[in-house]
Parts: C-alpha cells; structure tokens; sequence
C-alpha cells in the first residue's frame, strides 16, 4: 500500500522554529540568524556590533560551534548575556538546540539576539532557527564564485555581508559582479561591504539592525 | 568530509521520524519503501543517507526499507523573458536575453513523497 505523504523532512524543526519565533515576539526580541564559512568574521562583527549598541540596545548573544567555548569566552567579556551552544559533531544549529538556548537567555532583557550558527555554507541554509532575519557574511578571501557554489544560502539572505573589504587592494575579487550574482538569485536582498579591521560599512550594518528591530522608529545613530 | 556527513545525519533522522510517525497513522506493520524527492542544491549525498538510514532505522519497522530518491535538477526562470533554463556552473545568467535576474523554480526540494507499507 502506497501512502502520498508530501511533506518536507524538516517540517518537525520548521514547526519547532515557529514556536522559538512567536516565543521571541512575545517577549520583543529581534533575532538575527548569523551564517558563514569558518573564519569570515561572524564573532568580529558581534563584538563590533556589541560594541556601537551597547547603551543603547540591550544585546544577547547564542554561540553555535561544533566544540569549545572560545568565542563565548570573548563575547561573555563585553558582559553580554551569551549561551554557548556545542554541537557535538554537527554542523548547523537546528531549532531545537536553539530553543534549549532560549530556555536559559533572559530574553525579558533582550531585544536583539545575535545568533552565531556554525561556521558552514551548506546545511545551515536548510535549518530554520526561528530567527527574523538571515544574514550572510562572506569575506574577501573566500572568492567571488561563492553564489554560484552554495546558491541556496545566497537565494535565502536577508542580508549579505561582504566583509574584509580592507584586503580588496591584495586579491582578485570582483565586487560588482558577485553583487550582481547574489541579485540575481535574490531580490530581496541587501549588501554591505564592510570591514571590522577599518570599520567601513559598519555604521551602516549598524543602522540596518536598528531600522529592522524597530521599523516604526528607526533611530539615528552617531 | 565529516560535516557533510553529519548534515546527512540529522536529515536522515529526521526523515526517518516522519516515516515512522505516517506509518503509525496507517498502523502500519512495516515500510517497505520511502519515495524521496531531493533537489540538487540541497547537497545531499544519496549513500550517506542509506548508510545512515541503515543504522539509525534499527529496531524500528522501517528498517530494510528501500529509499528512493527522485532528484531534482536547478531550473531557474528568467525574471525578464520567462526562459526556463537550468544554469551553467559559473554563470547564471540567461542563456536567451543574458539577463541576471532569476526565479528558482526547482533545486531546493527536501521533502518525503510518499511511503509504501504493509
């Protein structure tokens, strides 16, 4: 006996991630879900957005690896609240490990959660965390064919990064076609160059987060 | 290569729930065979999820359960003149009116067509 099924494999973390959402718009949390290779730079932009919005936004921060509690260590530094997620061998936060970290966040608190996903191109794209936005971030060195090799992660962006921008002088990496390539896979995106050795592009990334956690007030930054 | 593996890891057990949760709605006595239909950007490795499903369906009445994949190519639709295409490796551009801007149509399939029981 055939029986039609038709549903997606992901559907028990896509429903578990709609729970961490409506969880997260309860208590007024804004959710970024922060996605690169290893070595892009997600935990320096952290610390350079812990560092523009503390004062004036209250920040959490969950940090995904596969072991240690390095990054944690550094973040916990700028007294943040931070819960440390090892994965254990896997390689993307999933809704559930998200969900466990919520449990220990005092989300009262928060009003923008940073979520550090494990360093992967590939099956982060596939794990709803029940994050507002997706932000992508590929740095210089990586190369400028990155779209067309992991086109899944570029077509789900909210937001792309390119970061280390500072190295462009040094390497062969075209800015305006692999902007051209996310675009035309994706809309709805947005990109910033930007660089957290120099600081270009930062304010700007900075703005963005602020105009999308409160889209009524949009508040300007100095 | 261990990252592409446990990716496969945790989709496999996922899938393998689902089964296992339809197959009880039907009170089924065992599954004989799992339709899969997964799309080409996905990046799934079809022999580590059979290696997998092998292990981790053990003790259950999916186990010895044939999986069958349906893969799905990327096709793209150009935003501009409507060509449906599947793209180059490193060009994504359309190959009627070279215009950038696209829809994607098929490639990001991961879902569990059906299931065959008795």
């Amino acid at each position: 006996m055939e029986i039609k099924v038709l549903k997606n494999i992901l559907s028990a973390n896509e429903q578990i991630a709609e729970r961490n959402r409506r969880l997260l718009d309860s208590k007024g949390v804004f959710a970024i879900n922060l996605m690169s290779s290893p070595g892009a730079g997600k935990t320096s932009l952290i610390l350079e957005t812990i560092k523009r919005l503390k004062g004036k936004v209250r920040i959490g921060v969950i940090e995904g690896d596969v072991s240690s509690s390095l990054d944690a260590e550094k973040i916990s530094e700028k007294k943040v609240p931070v819960i440390q997620i090892n994965t254990g061998g896997e390689c993307h936060l999933d809704a559930n490990m998200t969900s466990r970290a919520l449990d220990n966040l005092p989300l009262e608190d928060i009003e923008l959660l940073l979520i550090e996903n494990v360093g992967n191109l590939i099956c982060t794209a596939e794990f709803e965390l029940g994050e507002h936005k997706k932000v992508l971030i590929l740095s210089v060195p990586e190369g400028d064919d990155k779209p067309y090799k992991y086109p899944l992660m570029f077509h789900i962006a909210d937001v792309v990064l390119i970061n280390k921008i500072d190295l462009l002088p040094y390497l062969k990496f075209d800015i305006e076609g692999f902007s051209k390539a996310v675009r035309g896979i994706n809309q709805k995106v947005e990109i910033f160059p930007i660089s957290c050795t120099t600081y270009q592009g930062i304010k700007e990334w900075v703005s963005w987060v602020m105009a999308n956690m409160r889209p009524s007030a949009p508040e300007a930054l100095t | 290569m261990i990252s592409l593996k446990m990716h496969e890891l945790s989709i496999t057990q996922s899938m393998l729930d689902l089964v296992l949760e339809e197959a009880k709605k039907v009170g089924a006595g065992r599954v004989v065979k799992v339709n899969l239909v997964i799309g080409e950007m996905s990046g799934i490795v079809d022999e580590c999820v059979e290696f997998y499903f092998e292990f981790l369906s053990q003790d259950t009445i999916a186990h010895g359960a044939t999986l069958s994949f349906k893969k799905t190519p990327t096709q793209a639709r150009c935003r501009h003149c409507g060509e449906l295409f599947i793209p180059k490796e490193f060009d994504w551009s359309c190959p009627r009116c070279q215009d950038s801007s696209m829809e994607i149509v098929t490639g990001n399939e991961l879902y569990v067509e059906s299931i065959e029981v008795e």
